[in-house]
């Protein structure tokens, strides 16, 4: 009886604490909260975003289209190809992508410049080169990143699917390109299928990193401008956590959705 | 050396697989040590023998799963041309025979050996379409057959992990049909299922051999190897101990060997 009693009084205190917090929050929307920056901002907002997207989706994409030869070889390949990889991968894990992002900004950023100093022609020729935009260097970190990561990712899962499976394609007469378009990569992929949405979903927060190499990502125009013109912290990072966390429901609900689509038995 | 002998009725048969004094070795252990067989057209091979006297290696020989040390493989008359490699086992030398070759071969395995992204019709035309070269329709119309044949015509669109294990062996044994091979290939087919499942394999596998199709069939089910061939080896430690038609292999075999395994196996 008394056990009800200290029940009872357990769910009216969260009760009341959930209905604080709530009515804390909707207070602090409604009065105190000033939204009047969006108008000024929101067409940099537009941008950041664009960017954000820009670079998350391409690094995903041009990162798996290195990470799957940098599985495969780890797996089928020669020694030599085995061993630059598993370097490759083992280095690149091993570091923070802050440290990778300003060493090839800071790094290979200078270096063009430096190489045009010294030779005039180059400084002609290239000059795009040298005016390079902080984006493209961010893009080829998180690319660089993603490849090390999913290489590692695609490594077991090449190494996961059965054996039987890849024999039974050559015993039908498939030839090697063939076993592995048919059987061999696709099989892995849909076995790391729940392993990759989540790191994609990963890629998605390590993009705000790019604001320190002066990229105008989201949280860059958030971080770099809005707070810093306006004396406002709370609003705009409220929004931007809003915004990620709708862009990572999209990500794990479309993961989600293409997983249904082969149903497994595990 | 031993040689093949044929039953009398199929002598004038082309000959579909011919194999030529096959040798394997793993490292120091020489598992086939001068195996011979020849299949002609419309014959049933058996190949019996207890677990390691290399009938499962002989087979998997056949079509380059397994790369032999020495001897020499002929599929309708083609010989696989043959280069040593570093390892020490005999590759095929030119890939493009090995693949045409493979195609001839229709290969059913222990564990099935579905592909498990790919439902159970897609398993079946895979391929027909992509290494034969056969229009898609074609292929599903020829599939569809062989379904309703195996009896899985309503499972077409299952996926594998979702079949009984006697089901997808089925599903296995049209797959390899689809490509028309000239010879089946079986590869203890029934070993990886519950007893009450290999009944409907079984009877799938004799359907086949009424229908006079060739085949080699590597097997534990003696009863069976005893009905359905028209030609039993018998392996031990990688040499042909006893060969010839079932009734002789069964019911009067010469080598004591072979009269032991036999009679331990209640054929």
């Amino acid at each position: 009886m008394s056990f009800d009693i200290f029940k009872f009084i357990v769910k009216g205190l969260v009760i009341l604490i959930l209905v604080a917090i709530l009515t804390g929050v909707i207070y602090w929307l409604l009065r105190v909260s000033q939204w009047s920056w969006m108008a000024t901002y929101y067409p940099l907002l537009i941008k950041g975003l664009w960017l954000t997207l820009l670079l998350w989706i391409f690094s995903c994409a041009l990162g798996m289209v290195f990470a799957v030869p940098i599985g495969l070889v780890q797996v089928t390949g020669p020694p030599w190809a085995a061993a630059l990889a598993k370097g490759f991968c083992t280095v690149i894990r091993g570091t923070p992508l802050l440290l990778q992002l300003w060493l090839i900004y800071y790094g290979l950023g200078s270096l063009f410049p430096k190489i045009g100093a010294v030779f005039p022609e180059f400084h002609k020729d290239f000059m795009w080169l040298i005016r390079l935009d902080a984006f493209w260097y961010a893009l080829l970190a998180f690319t660089i990143s993603f490849a090390g990561y999913e290489g590692e990712i695609m490594r077991g899962a090449f190494l996961g699917v059965p054996r039987g499976e890849l024999e039974a394609a050559r015993a039908f007469g498939m030839s090697p390109w063939k076993v592995l378009s048919r059987v061999w990569f696709p099989r892995a992929v849909r076995l790391v299928l729940p392993t990759l949405a989540g790191e994609v979903v990963l890629q998605l927060k390590s993009t705000p990193l790019a604001m320190t190499v002066t990229v105008m990502d989201l949280a860059g125009v958030v971080r770099n401008r809005i707070t810093q013109d306006t004396y406002i912290v709370y609003e705009p990072l409220m929004l931007l956590a809003v915004i990620y966390m709708c862009l990572t429901f999209v990500t794990v609900w479309a993961f989600s959705y293409i997983e249904k689509k082969v149903p497994q038995k595990r | 050396m031993q040689h093949a002998a044929v039953k009398v009725d199929d002598l004038n048969r082309p000959v579909a697989v011919q194999v030529t004094d096959l040798h394997k070795r793993f490292g120091e252990l020489e598992v086939l040590k001068g195996v011979s067989l020849t299949a002609r057209e419309g014959s049933v091979v058996s190949m019996i023998g207890a677990s390691g006297s290399g009938k499962s290696t002989f087979l998997r020989c056949i079509n380059f799963l397994e790369m032999p040390t020495q001897g020499q493989i002929e599929v309708t008359g083609e010989k696989v041309a043959l280069t040593r490699h570093k390892d020490g086992d005999l590759h095929p030398s030119d890939r493009k025979q090995l693949e045409r070759i493979r195609t001839r071969l229709g290969m059913v395995f222990q564990s099935f050996n579905l592909w498990q992204h790919m439902t159970v019709l897609q398993n079946v035309i895979e391929a027909p379409v992509h290494v034969l070269g056969v229009p898609k329709a074609e292929a599903i119309e020829r599939a569809e057959k062989l379904l309703h044949k195996v009896g899985l015509f309503e499972k077409r669109d299952q996926y594998p992990a979702f079949l009984s294990g006697g089901q997808q062996q089925r599903a296995a044994i049209a797959r390899a049909l689809c490509m028309e091979p000239k010879v089946m290939l079986f590869d203890e087919p029934t070993s990886a299922l519950d007893p009450e499942l290999v009944g409907e394999v079984l009877k799938v596998i004799r359907d086949l051999a009424d229908e006079g199709r060739t085949m080699i069939l590597v097997t534990h089910e003696m009863k069976f190897a005893r009905s359905v061939s028209s030609h039993v080896i018998y392996l031990y430690k990688g040499v042909i101990e006893e060969e010839g038609p079932p009734s002789q292999v069964f019911g009067a075999p010469v080598s004591d060997r072979c009269r032991q395994f036999v009679s331990s196996a209640h054929a």
